[in-house]
């Protein structure tokens, strides 16, 4: 399934995850709404791999990202990891599991506490997962430090000290303190300086490898979503609407939505910006508190028919590897 | 070749903090000509957006620009008032920001926000101006302007606020129009929204653009010329195809190759440029990217270089160009 020939061993299995957040309305706030923040999202992610998951703001990628290590209690579905559904686990016997799965969130001014010092933010996670203390736990912090490319005389420093890709470094750092095997990154470089975005993705690259870590790579930059990740998942409006190989999704894109999302991309080249041929969508994303009916991307989709705003599409296999939710795709399937 | 539209001369401009005096622009020289597309690429702290804040006027406390000179159609805007600068913002020169949210008033309606601009600046009846803002809104794609003008900009979302915003900055039919990362802020799709109707307001109003943006990508869709700055300072000027496929800075050149190219098939590790970029409260004696750069050699941390003129369009600052050249010329 992985372009690097791996046997594809699956470590994580989302099937169906819904997450929705209840809102209250009305002058005394006794009528409730929900947000259907992601809705009936089914993927796998096999061990070693990459997994990219694009959108646009309020598609429900963070979303999906934050219910999987259980930072948000699921509506419905499961979150099979390595057999064990962690969506209906207790506070407490999650606490294993947070050791195993770990995160790096996007803002990393906002993301590290200001009054502790960069080695207590790193070392934190250890004692709370009783894996080091004492001289143990320094030795180990030097070494994460330097791992992430700063130095151990950084330990007894504070977060405003460092700038953009120095903090993104210690929350690297700071993940990798319980030895995890799985690390959501989200938006882990939107936040920095184009130069240094490739020290950070460079560097994850480099450990991924070290470490045989596996990826869920939560991006709405798609050059570099395709750059880092072997399978991406592209996703609207709550719903994961593509997910293939990452060559495969750039080049026969088939689902209407990533085909616009593919085209929008500025390329840094003069000449194929000119010739590449823009599908410009009409209009503003829905909201999430009452999608369309049907397919939720019809009423920007250039080729929606009758049937669209009837029915949902459900997602299918429509080439080895590559699945589309779209009713356009009803004729490939049958073949 | 035309006289240019807005000339910038040895600009400088600094922000006197507690600190110590923070050099963000260090002597900037640049032009553009009318119906040009200029775009100004760079990182955070290179000095880009300081540089269209100065030429507007708009610098606010401690920031202050110390020396050159600012000619828009044979004025130098730096010798106005504040006063008089108020009749050519928005006016002849107009603005446009990254955050369309904070930029637009909340307690206003958005039509009252380009009625105001109109009023300001042109002589017509209110009935008049607003006809005409119905008109802006609908010449900027949103739909149903006569409904939308009422609005408050919390009823309008991110594209739609930033059409507005543009709606605002185009009102008077301003020569240059000045984008401050005007797509940061959108989604991808929104984001080609924008910038398609940027460079379509272009042609059809023929107002010069500048386009200041960290993206290579957004530069190379929209603009014609571009200027690579670094550290207060233009590293680079040249042509799209210049700076794109003939880069001769080697920051440009790092820069162009540590982003992804999503149109290619292989995976190519990227290169990062090593280190951070330089503090301005006390800026490197050389060239600012000396210390980052793989072909540092001694004269770089002693003396900025000067520009070596590639061709008619292009030119860069750097030793290994004068190097070249004196190598060539020895010959």
């Amino acid at each position: 399934m992985t372009e690097k020939n791996k046997t594809f061993e699956p470590l994580i299995e989302v099937r169906n995850l819904t997450k929705y957040f209840e809102i209250n309305r009305g002058i005394l706030g006794r009528h409730k709404d929900y947000v259907q923040a992601v809705d009936g999202v089914t993927f796998t992610i096999g061990k070693g791999e990459t997994l990219g998951l694009v959108g646009e703001s309020g598609c429900g990628k963070s979303t999906t990202g934050r219910t999987l290590i259980r930072l948000y209690k699921p509506t419905r579905g499961e979150i099979i990891y390595n057999g064990v559904d962690l969506g209906s686990l207790s506070q407490k016997e999650l606490v294993p599991y947070r050791k195993k799965i770990q995160m790096i969130f996007q803002d990393p001014y906002a993301s590290l506490n200001s009054r502790m010092t960069v080695g207590d933010i790193i070392g934190e996670s250890m004692e709370i997962h009783h894996l080091a203390r004492g001289q143990e736990r320094q030795k180990k912090i030097y070494e994460l430090l330097e791992r992430v490319g700063l130095s151990k005389d950084h330990a007894s420093r504070y977060p405003h000290e460092f700038s953009g890709g120095q903090r993104q470094r210690i929350g690297i750092a700071r993940a990798l303190a319980v030895d995890p095997e799985f690390i959501i990154c989200d938006e882990p470089i939107s936040a920095l300086d184009v130069s240094i975005q490739a020290q950070v993705v460079n560097m994850l690259e480099d450990l991924q490898k070290e470490l045989g870590l596996t990826y869920l790579f939560i991006a709405h930059d798609l050059s570099m979503v395709k750059h880092i990740s072997d399978r991406i998942g592209v996703m609207y409006l709550g719903k994961l609407v593509e997910i293939a190989n990452r060559n495969e999704l750039y080049d026969d894109p088939l689902h209407p939505y990533t085909q616009a999302l593919l085209s929008a991309i500025p390329i840094p080249d003069p000449e194929v910006s000119r010739q590449s041929r823009r599908i410009i969508l009409e209009g503003d994303v829905p909201s999430p508190i009452n999608p369309p009916s049907g397919c939720r991307f019809r009423t920007r989709c250039a080729y929606a028919m009758e049937r669209c705003a009837l029915e949902e599409p459900e997602i299918r296999e429509v080439k080895p590897g590559h699945f589309v939710a779209c009713h356009l795709m009803e004729d490939k399937i049958a073949d | 070749m035309n006289k240019p539209l807005l000339e910038v001369k040895n600009m400088k401009t600094s922000f006197y903090t507690h600190v110590g005096e923070v050099q963000a622009v260090r002597g900037v020289d640049f032009h553009i000509q009318p119906g040009e597309a200029l775009g100004i690429v760079g990182e955070s702290g290179s000095g880009k957006s300081v540089t269209a804040m100065s030429i507007m006027g708009l610098l606010q406390y401690p920031g202050r620009v110390k020396e050159g000179e600012v000619f828009f159609k044979d004025e130098n805007l730096l010798k106005k008032s504040q006063r008089e600068m108020m009749s050519v913002r928005g006016n002849q020169i107009a603005m446009i920001f990254q955050d369309p949210m904070t930029s637009l008033n909340p307690v206003y309606t958005v039509g009252n926000q380009i009625v105001e601009a109109i009023v300001r600046h042109q002589k017509t009846s209110k009935k008049e101006a607003r006809e005409k803002a119905v008109e802006m809104l609908r010449l900027v794609g949103i739909p149903s302007p006569e409904r939308r003008i009422d609005n408050y900009p919390h009823e309008f979302s991110g594209g739609m606020r930033q059409r507005a915003m543009i709606a605002i900055a185009l009102s008077c039919e301003p020569s240059l129009l000045i984008a401050d990362e005007p797509t940061t802020a959108l989604d991808v799709t929104i984001q080609a929204q924008i910038l398609e109707l940027i460079k379509e307001l272009r042609e059809k109003l023929d107002t010069s653009v500048i386009l200041i943006t960290h993206d290579l990508g957004v530069v190379a869709d929209v603009c014609s010329r571009v200027i690579v700055m670094y550290g207060g300072l233009i590293m680079e000027e040249g042509e799209g195809g210049d700076i794109f496929y003939r880069p001769s800075h080697p920051y440009t050149v790092g820069l162009l190759k540590s982003v992804p190219r999503m149109d290619k098939a292989e995976k190519q590790r990227l290169i990062p440029i090593p280190g951070t970029p330089p503090d301005l409260v006390k800026p490197p004696k050389g060239c600012p990217f000396a210390a980052r750069c793989p072909h540092t050699m001694k004269i770089c941390l002693e003396e900025m270089p000067a520009y070596t003129q590639i061709s008619k369009t292009h030119r860069a600052a750097c030793w290994l160009l004068d190097k070249e050249k004196s190598e060539r010329g020895g010959e």
